[in-house]
């Protein structure tokens, strides 16, 4: 999933600090999951921002709502009878939920509550950590499961780097370096072998580094 | 003159330990802050962030939970989840200018009826030092929310 983490409360109110009727929108998708922008973090958030301004003597009206998702145009349409009757719109999801609503609706300004991170998983309760890099190019069945672009500082694709301490990575102590641990998987697998193939320079065109990507499923598409 | 300031505190207490503590507290003639508004719960578990909130966003000077010993849960971890959401809240007034001490989580059994009216005394106390809620100030109001979809 997309994990994000919320802004803080005084970078949101700061955003919202000329506006008195305010809208917060939450996503039932990823944000939900990571526990950042679903239906509790909105309602938090706007007690929040109500107990914060309340206390300056200058109310904030705020309504709540929660959208199936913020990354389909159908959902996004589904607030469009109200979007305009406030000063601004706060949006928890991740990053394409502000760009959707203010596609969708150009004449109201939507902030972003959350900043968005990373994809990946739970690790623990609580705890999220990155499992992918969106690379385009998929190559983890090469390291059994452990994807040296996603989970290596240095995206390395044919073992570690010097920065190699006791299993751990140079950038802190706490991040484990996963060549360490590929090495220490295939020698376990009996498959050592496998390391010997040496990986030619990655096409980055595939990941950010080619520009805006898309992705088009001809059999999906309907043409009006 | 001014009247002295009595503050409204508001108590989520686990019907298990503080619920029944308060209980005894009566039983026992004991007397304690008529400003404490108890509310009853399963288990502190269920006191979720929110509550917490709604409740100083509603006018309340002071909150506590009122909790089973740790480690004695009717529902084995229901009052470490709430000592959590406590030091969440305490750290967000902190961020909006509100004395974190205003909230405070406790710890007693059912047979702690004299701790459980001390606790009561001691929040009391605490909150009146402290004065009113900052929120009270306010004499605007905003209009009704619209409830969720």
């Amino acid at each position: 999933m997309i994990v994000a983490d919320r802004k803080s409360i005084h970078e949101i109110l700061d955003m919202v600090k000329d506006c008195s009727n305010i809208l917060v929108v939450g996503c039932k998708g990823c944000v939900t999951v990571c526990n950042v922008g679903g239906l509790k973090e909105v309602q938090i958030l706007a007690a929040t921002l109500k107990i914060a301004r309340k206390k300056e003597g200058r109310p904030l009206h705020v309504d709540e709502t929660l959208l199936e998702r913020q990354c389909d145009p159908e959902y996004i349409a589904m607030i469009q009878d109200r979007v305009n009757d406030y000063d601004a719109v706060i949006s928890m999801a991740c990053g394409v939920g502000p760009q959707f609503l203010s596609e969708a609706y150009p004449d109201q300004r939507f902030y972003p509550a959350v900043n968005t991170t990373f994809f990946g998983g739970a690790v623990a309760h609580g705890i999220w950590e990155e499992r992918c890099a969106g690379c385009g190019t998929c190559i983890i069945h090469h390291f059994d499961g452990l994807c040296p672009i996603a989970r290596c500082s240095k995206s390395l694709m044919n073992g570690p780097c010097g920065g190699s301490d006791h299993g751990k990575c140079e950038i802190a102590k706490n991040v484990d370096c996963i060549w360490d641990k590929i090495v220490r998987k295939k020698m376990e697998l009996g498959r050592l072998n496998d390391l010997l193939q040496v990986f030619p320079a990655k096409n980055w065109q595939t990941a950010r580094d080619g520009g805006l990507r898309r992705s088009r499923r001809e059999e999906l598409i309907q043409h009006g | 003159m001014t009247e002295p300031f009595e503050p409204t505190l508001i108590a989520f207490c686990c019907k298990y330990c503080a619920y029944a503590a308060a209980d005894l507290a009566g039983s026992m003639r004991l007397n304690y802050p008529s400003n404490v508004k108890i509310t009853q719960v399963p288990c502190t578990g269920r006191v979720d962030i929110i509550h917490l909130l709604k409740a100083f966003e509603d006018g309340a000077d002071g909150v506590y939970v009122a909790g089973c010993m740790e480690g004695d849960c009717h529902f084995v971890s229901g009052n470490l989840k709430a000592k959590k959401r406590v030091a969440y809240v305490q750290k967000t007034l902190e961020e909006i200018g509100i004395e974190p001490d205003r909230i405070d989580m406790f710890n007693l059994s059912s047979a702690m009826g004299p701790r459980f009216a001390e606790i009561a005394i001691q929040m009391t106390e605490r909150i009146r030092k402290l004065g009113p809620t900052p929120l009270a100030s306010s004499s605007q109001t905003c209009p009704t929310q619209e409830g969720m979809p």
